[in-house]
């Protein structure tokens, strides 16, 4: 118990001297695990609509691999990422292994099928009459589709959050894929493996602590905009 | 709903990947060095203090991947890496005899050292040797924690079984918990087992662990540290001239210097010993 106690007081320390290296990491961690949640927002939600409001052959199979896909382990994610980025690899000559844009690659395929199994469960949960309605109704295919979204909001930003704390919380291919680089790929997760590992607990406990606030932030802001106007 | 209503959506989304795909930079690989290394060098905190002076004397930036020297070694000879800074002698000496490394190197040396409990079930504290100690903790059936990762360390251990005349794979007292040296050690702690580790590592956790030095000081208990070019003959795209600036770093008078104070003024004693530009033999090796 000491050492979570000596954890929370060195958290506190860090967080209020605004520790140089700790900012660096808490800031890396929150662009990485940013701009994977936002790409795959872009690819899930509007992959997860299509497929959701379309019918063609194959689309049962498909959901069934995206579903699959919301479990996907993050350490084969960046065992496969890592083969595909290595200099001598199909991708080799993007030279970007050891890099946070090949965290964000990794991040972004692992929160992808999150995001896109949420969507296509929350657009088909909308009651199958309110397309014809909203269409009979003299609404575009645009304006349609703008008031489908806005009506399934609730599940969506669920999505988001669902997406963001797959990859936020994730080490397994941060670790592989970005190496655990000192100042450039070093992130709360990945420093907060190696910190235990050096024995230096109450440091693991601190960065742990900063990950949870982090997390905690970023999901109560995301709350509040899907809980500001409830639909009826 | 179309597909092709949405491809206006998809589209400058995939830019957006792409673009930061592309800012990465690729122009600037000759600026990069990936070193593959032990988890020794890393846990110890050695690298902390080496790595941001040599980026700040050659304007590289170091990649630094902290595996075992197995696994750095397997990353040379796919030439995954530029410069290896290792510690495992025998697989050593057979990636250089396949021309996967030029230019191999002494750097350093500390030894290894047979932690354990103080209550000593197995009662080797003092053994002659680091052997009789293995074949005492195979006798009664004490709990031995193995690296089990290939890394330098493993390999001096298994070494060590192998002149014991023991092979404990497989028994039930022996468990290999295939994590570096500093999660070995906390495990081998928390069970109160025994384990082969590097006085670097086990001097930098000391005060966490509770466990003690049962048997030092013998030849063969040797830890020596190698800096490795890989071939940029065998891998074109390797960074040769990188490579060659880290590892002539690593050799130079003041680095040398650094490495013989480090640790002296925080855990009592130097935590290795530098031996740039001396015979292997001198070493013992």
């Amino acid at each position: 118990m000491e050492v979570l106690f000596q954890g929370i007081r060195e958290a506190l320390r860090l967080l209020f001297t605004l520790d140089r290296e700790v900012l660096t990491i808490t800031l890396l961690s929150l662009k990485v695990s940013g701009i994977a949640t936002l790409l795959s927002v872009g690819l899930g939600m509007g992959g997860g609509t299509v497929v959701a409001l379309t019918d063609f052959p194959g689309k049962r199979l498909l959901v069934s691999i995206v579903n699959t896909g919301m479990g996907l382990p993050p350490v084969v994610v960046g065992l496969f990422v890592t083969i595909f980025l290595w200099r001598n690899g199909p991708l080799g000559y993007l030279e970007i292994l050891y890099t946070p844009t090949a965290m964000v690659l990794a991040q972004f395929v692992i929160a992808s099928p999150i995001v896109m199994g949420i969507t296509i469960a929350a657009i088909q949960n909308l009651p199958p009459d309110l397309k014809l309605q909203i269409l009979s109704l003299g609404a575009t295919r645009s304006q349609m589709l703008f008031l489908l979204l806005r009506e399934a909001r609730l599940p969506l930003l669920a999505a988001v959050m669902a997406g963001f704390g797959g990859v936020i919380s994730e080490v397994g291919a941060s670790i592989m894929v970005g190496g655990n680089i000192k100042g450039y790929t070093r992130v709360l997760t990945t420093a907060t493996v190696m910190e235990s590992g050096k024995g230096n607990f109450d440091t693991a406990i601190a960065l742990g602590l900063i990950l949870l606030t982090l997390c905690f932030g970023i999901n109560y802001l995301l709350t509040v905009v899907q809980q500001r106007e409830r639909p009826r | 709903m179309s597909i092709s209503k949405l491809r206006s959506l998809f589209t400058p989304l995939f830019a957006l990947l792409l673009l930061s795909l592309a800012v990465s930079p690729v122009g600037a690989a000759s600026r990069n060095l990936i070193l593959a290394t032990t988890t020794s060098t890393q846990d110890s905190g050695l690298l902390d203090l080496l790595i941001p002076l040599f980026e700040k004397e050659s304007g590289l930036l170091v990649k630094t991947i902290a595996v075992g020297s197995g696994q750095a070694m397997k990353m040379g000879e796919k030439g995954e890496a530029d410069v290896l800074l290792v510690h495992s002698p025998e697989a050593e000496k057979k990636f250089m005899t396949g021309e996967f490394g030029v230019n191999r190197r002494l750097v350093m040396h500390n030894d290894f050292i047979l932690v354990g409990p103080s209550a000593d079930q197995a009662k080797i504290k003092g053994a002659k040797s680091s052997t009789t100690a293995f074949k005492q903790i195979a006798a009664t059936g004490t709990l031995f924690l193995s690296r089990g990762d290939n890394s330098g360390t493993h390999a001096k251990e298994k070494g060590i079984w192998k002149a014991a005349g023991t092979n404990p794979e497989g028994e039930k007292w022996y468990q290999q918990t295939g994590l570096g040296m500093g999660p070995t050690l906390n495990v081998a702690a928390e069970k109160k087992g025994y384990t082969l580790t590097d006085r670097g590592t086990y001097l930098a956790m000391k005060k966490n662990l509770g466990l003690e030095i049962l048997v030092e000081g013998e030849p063969l208990l040797l830890n020596v540290y190698h800096v490795i070019e890989v071939n940029p003959a065998k891998w074109p795209k390797v960074n040769g001239g990188a490579a060659k600036s880290f590892a002539d770093f690593m050799v130079s008078r003041k680095v040398q210097e650094l490495i013989g104070r480090f640790g002296a003024d925080k855990y009592g004693s130097p935590l290795f010993f530098p031996d740039a530009g001396k015979k292997p033999e001198t070493v013992g090796l």
